[in-house]
């Protein structure tokens, strides 16, 4: 994810979050999608059918593909707001 | 219990609801994301403190701010999972993510908005690939852009915007392949003159991507996408007229990014739900509910405005939210004359009248959906399940989704529905009309068994005692 180019843009303090184990750092009041989108990691989770890598797609709440696991509860990548600490797992696929 | 809900908050339903209120109607609105706007005016993400003003900001702010003041009550983060229609004719929502589970109207405004369509192909489902529509809504919240190179594939004027877009926001394109022809292109300027700004910024867009020497494929589509766990990058075919692929003329493009979309289509699962009639207007994007000027359905009670009632686009949907506010009012004997209002909708709608014609599917779209696609990206339903199912009797969607889950995953068949039909016309020779929807079920959205069941105590559990032996 670049910054914004020609924009003049001022983000939050840089706050980090777990994500499968791994520490991502992301800006405060962004979303779970939007700070992965910047770490460069886009292949959250397999179909569970099928086996196949999957990421976010829709990133407007219709598709489900960026769904995640927090404290064992699916949620969407692009519905979730990031707060500091937070631990983000992986939903089991094949 | 309310006097109206709006379902919805873009420019449509939100300025629906602020209507209603200020006629002295208790009004509340609900929307999935967290900040009114829809997508065209999505909010930004609080994590931008400072950034310089857009369009499409300042319209949304000036719309966020408006609600502010308003006396409307606001839902957001809430999802209406179904709806029912009550003997007395008034409304019960279930709803997730607000204080109530149930809410009851007296007036139901569904102002859901669009959805896109994308065109299955090998590979449309590796990390990596977006939906066009989904690019945007990371620009307008986020203001960034993939870092590493992007493909922005489809048609319509939202290939050229994203494509700009990426660029000024420090990304990097590889190449724009844009299934409609220059041709196509020229046909449709007389109707968008009608709007001369938005001309204006389509030229800048061209402009931009021009100087920065982006090459555009016209007359191209994507016919697959290749890479492992990511995109690595697509390769592209020359179409016919019909949009069919054009044999031997495959190119490769790089990029880890692929943007990509083939245009709107009115999200109709909620009126669809709530009892509507529907009819198929391939100029309106697709299925819409059968409305009268004003945004009245088939169902007493049941009102829709906005892009979900046709793609007439985000000029004119502010507009198609008053008017469906003076139909509620009307109903229930209130008056507000904002008759003026269908004379600026007749000018508003030609310009997305003339954006939407050139997303029309055509007939050798299908040809792009080879067998091993996964058409339904839940369930892994690929082209050849669909053809095996058409072939051996099955005649419409939910003939098909009965033979083989597709359209039965997470996603509600959103993404999959539309390329089913398109398959079943190709195998059937039959008309969208009569292929039809597939029947309307809740939930509209996934929901866990927490969020749907009442609270519940086990020592409540009216459990007869042991039968004597």
């Amino acid at each position: 994810m670049t910054g914004g180019g020609n924009n003049h843009i001022l983000r939050s303090k840089e706050i980090s979050f777990i994500f499968d184990g791994a520490n991502v750092t992301a800006h405060e009041g962004e979303t779970v999608a939007a700070a992965l989108l910047r770490a460069g990691i886009t292949h959250l989770r397999n179909a569970p059918n099928s086996g196949t890598p999957r990421g976010m797609f829709c990133i407007m709440g219709a598709c489900q593909e960026c769904v995640i696991e927090i404290d064992g509860r699916k949620a969407e990548a692009c519905r979730t707001t990031i707060s500091e600490g937070l631990v983000i797992g992986r939903v089991p696929g094949v | 219990m309310f006097d109206a809900i709006v379902i919805g908050a873009g420019p449509a339903g939100a300025n629906a609801a602020i209507l209603l209120s200020e006629n002295g109607l208790k009004t509340a609105l609900i929307d999935e994301q967290r900040d009114a706007g829809g997508q065209v005016w999505r909010a930004k993400s609080e994590s931008i403190l400072e950034a310089s003003i857009t369009d499409a900001g300042e319209q949304g702010d000036a719309l966020r701010d408006r609600l502010k003041s308003s006396n409307v009550i606001t839902k957001f983060n809430c999802r209406v999972w179904h709806i029912e229609r009550l003997e007395n004719g008034h409304w019960l929502l279930s709803v997730v993510g607000g204080v109530e589970k149930k809410l009851i109207t007296k007036a139901l405004i569904i102002a859901t908005g669009a959805q896109e369509r994308v065109i299955p192909v090998p590979g449309w489902t590796l990390p990596g690939v977006f939906g066009l529509a989904g690019a945007t809504a990371i620009f307008k919240e986020h203001m960034m852009a993939p870092k590493r190179r992007t493909i922005v594939a489809g048609n319509g004027p939202l290939l050229f915007y994203v494509a700009s877009e990426t660029l000024s926001l420090g990304g990097r394109v590889s190449a724009v392949i844009s299934i409609n022809s220059r041709t196509d292109w020229l046909k449709s300027l007389p109707a968008m003159l009608s709007n001369p700004s938005l001309i204006w910024q389509g030229l800048k867009w061209i402009f931009t991507l021009n100087k920065n020497r982006i090459p555009i494929y016209w007359q191209h589509a994507v016919k697959s996408v290749e890479g492992e766990n990511m995109v690595d990058g697509v390769t592209i075919c020359k179409v016919d007229q019909n949009w069919a692929p054009v044999e031997g003329t495959d190119q490769y493009i790089h990029g880890e990014n692929l943007c990509y979309g083939q245009g709107l289509m009115p999200a109709v699962e909620a009126t669809h739900l709530a009892g509507a009639d529907h009819h198929y207007d391939e100029k309106l994007g697709g299925w819409v509910p059968t409305i009268d000027q004003w945004g009245r359905t088939s169902v007493a009670g049941l009102y829709a405005c906005g892009d979900n009632a046709g793609i007439y686009g985000a000029l004119a949907a502010p507009i198609r939210g008053s008017l469906a506010a003076q139909a509620v009012c009307e109903d229930a004997g209130i008056n507000i004359d904002r008759k003026a209002e269908i004379k600026k909708l007749k000018v508003a709608i030609k310009f997305g009248l003339a954006a939407t014609a050139l997303t029309i599917p055509r007939s050798g779209l299908e040809a792009l959906i080879t067998g091993e696609t996964e058409v339904c990206r839940c369930e892994g339903i690929t082209r050849q399940e669909i053809d095996f199912e058409i072939k051996t009797g099955a005649q419409s969607p939910n003939a098909i989704k009965s033979g083989t889950r597709c359209g039965m995953g997470p996603c509600g068949g959103r993404y999959c529905m539309d390329s089913v039909a398109l398959i079943t016309q190709h195998r059937t020779k039959k008309s969208r009309e009569e292929i039809g929807l597939p029947t309307a079920r809740p939930p509209l959205r996934p929901v866990t068994i927490d969020d749907i069941s009442d609270d519940l105590d086990y020592d409540d559990l009216p459990i007869p005692g042991v039968s004597p032996l």
